[in-house]
């Protein structure tokens, strides 16, 4: 049963993990949970299913519940499917003065769909999250791996088309 | 002066690379060390005489935190750098990673020969993706180049650094949530005692430093704990990376001396923006105290002149505010944020926070009840003091400070359903 769980991971998602794995000491394997789980994530399109998270814990040698803990846990780990670009929005103080209120608006306009919610093409999520450490570019958002800042309605528009 | 210490490769091309920091003098300092067999003792000492505090938010003095490592007795022993950079307002050590990865890897292996540590990790947060990777490029070429390894050069120190990714959580910004994150837990903070220095990651001994605390060692050894003292002033040593967001012309990061007048800082800033006047300051982190800015215009960045306007210096993040935010507009989204990033696992901070969110919504949505106002100070200080971590004391200052200063506007908005302050307000 297990091993049917750890065939869930894909050849370059174990490659990966591994090298996270070695990192940490030789009896510390379930210090790689969370960047398994992110690796599995995005090798599943964005989201975690139980199996996946099964998976890790068979690849891991942990028990189930403490990956579900941590899986739950972490913002950054989504548990139902997502659009193929995850838009994250942050909303707090520094960008709230600079104008995010704005971004959110005409993203939810230009998207069709409310803060939380995915298009009905699939390509896009919006997210409201919390600061994200980059306030002198205020207001901003992250799309992947990517940090957008000082942007306005216009600059919005760009970064979308871009991602078409 | 400017960036000489954690920005000092910041006019060069390309500063993030090995090349650019050894321009600049980099690796020097632990060369120094490991050649000259430099006690661990005196490097400690100069670290002290530097008055170098916690950059990250507590202040707690560097050098009496390394001195508290049992380094002479046997065994593993870690050095952590936490650049779980999460505090609102603070985005000062993702610029550390971006431009200046190898001096923070040059500090936490000072750290480690100091501490008697032969590895080290670095937390950084999860959405940091482009400084985790600078970061790690960074650690590649420094084994690639024998600055880190086996017998340092020649000496009988070891020492390797890896990252360590977070997966978005403020709470491990903690140091004991941090070392429950790398060990692959939830992150929920730990009761003190054992402190870290006893039982620490892995329950080893463990000292963990914030990244600009770490990143500012090469240079203190290179020059010294009294040339870096007299950058600051007695109890406030040094330079100081403040990340300034919100209403002025450049925001940004600045190095500077601690010390330096908050006005001079705005003028550096460019000033207020758009010609909206100065309303008020939150001088250290979301968690700080509100500052109303006539009063700020005569504080100066430093731990004790901040802390004497009855706020703190906190991380270093200054949120500058104009006359049109709307403070109960502000509060609000504070208070969010504590209630969505408590860990629960205290029930004071866990309900507490709750609480302070959903009132303030109410009362930001036209709904407040008279008794509100009591009510929020009851409930902050209710959660003050009850709980394992600082997060139940981040969550309810703010409360206190905004109700200290703008109790008015709380009212304003319970009477008349709807913000004080003029336009762009809600």
């Amino acid at each position: 049963m297990s091993e049917i769980n750890k065939d869930l991971i894909n050849a370059a998602s174990r490659v990966d993990i591994d090298q996270w794995v070695a990192k940490y000491p030789a009896d510390q394997k379930q210090s790689a949970v969370m960047a398994a789980l992110r690796i599995v994530q995005d090798q599943n399109g964005g989201w975690l299913t139980t199996e996946l998270m099964d998976a890790v814990a068979s690849y891991l040698d942990m028990d189930k519940i403490h990956v579900y803990e941590v899986a739950t846990f972490y913002s950054m780990y989504e548990h139902k499917p997502v659009g193929k670009h995850k838009i994250c929005v942050c909303t707090n103080i520094s960008c709230m003065v600079c104008g995010s209120g704005e971004i959110v608006d005409h993203l939810e306009d230009k998207l069709d769909v409310k803060m939380g919610g995915t298009t009905e093409d699939n390509r896009f999520t919006l997210k409201e999250v919390e600061c994200l450490g980059a306030c002198s570019g205020a207001p901003m958002i992250q799309i992947g791996e990517h940090y957008y800042e000082n942007l306005d309605a216009e600059k919005i528009d760009k970064i979308l088309e871009e991602l078409k | 002066m400017a960036n000489e210490v954690c920005f000092r490769t910041l006019h060069l091309d390309e500063p993030w690379t090995l090349e650019s920091y050894l321009s600049v003098g980099g690796y020097q300092s632990l060369k120094k060390i490991l050649t000259e067999k430099i006690p661990a003792e005196d490097i400690i000492e100069q670290v002290k005489t530097s008055a170098l505090r916690g950059r990250g938010g507590a202040g707690f003095p560097t050098g009496l935190k390394w001195s508290f490592m049992p380094r002479q007795s046997e065994g593993q022993k870690y050095i952590v750098c936490n650049s779980d950079e999460g505090e609102p307002g603070t985005c000062k050590d993702r610029d550390i990673l971006r431009y200046n990865p190898h001096q923070l890897i040059e500090g936490m292996a000072i750290a480690g020969y100091c501490i008697g540590a032969d590895t080290g990790y670095n937390y950084i947060r999860g959405e940091f993706w482009e400084p985790y990777s600078r970061f790690d490029n960074a650690l590649k070429e420094a084994r690639e180049a024998g600055y880190l390894g086996d017998k340092l050069f020649g000496s009988d120190f070891n020492f390797d650094a890896h990252s360590h990714l977070g997966g978005g959580a403020y709470i491990c910004g903690e140091e004991t949530a941090l070392l429950e994150s790398i060990e692959g837990k939830k992150g929920q903070p730990r009761f003190k005692p054992p402190f870290p220095a006893g039982f620490g990651l892995y329950g080893k001994p463990t000292t963990i430093n914030n990244t600009e605390t770490l990143a500012s060692i090469p240079v203190i050894v290179e020059k010294g704990g009294q040339w870096f003292l007299e950058h600051g002033k007695p109890n406030n040593g040094g330079t100081k990376l403040f990340s300034v967001s919100g209403n002025v012309n450049r925001p940004g990061n600045y190095e500077i001396d601690m010390g330096t007048p908050f006005s001079e800082l705005l003028e550096m800033c460019g000033g207020m923006k758009d010609g909206y006047k100065l309303k008020a300051v939150i001088p250290g982190g979301s968690s700080s105290p509100v500052i109303p800015g006539d009063q700020m215009m005569d504080v100066t960045m430093d731990y004790d002149s901040i802390q004497a306007a009855g706020s703190m210096l906190g991380s270093g993040a200054v949120i500058i505010l104009n006359d049109k935010v709307c403070m109960v507009n502000a509060l609000a989204r504070l208070s969010h944020f504590y209630q969505e990033e408590s860990c629960g696992q205290c029930t004071p901070c866990r309900e507490g926070t709750g609480w302070l969110s959903h009132i303030m919504h109410r009362i930001e949505h036209g709904h407040g009840k008279q008794e509100d106002i009591d009510l929020l100070d009851k409930v902050a200080g209710d959660i003050m003091g009850r709980t394992i971590c600082a997060l139940g004391e981040a969550a309810s200052m703010p409360v206190k400070g905004f109700l200290k200063h703008y109790r008015d506007e709380f009212q304003y908005h319970i009477d008349h359903k709807k913000c004080m302050v003029g336009p762009g307000s809600k």
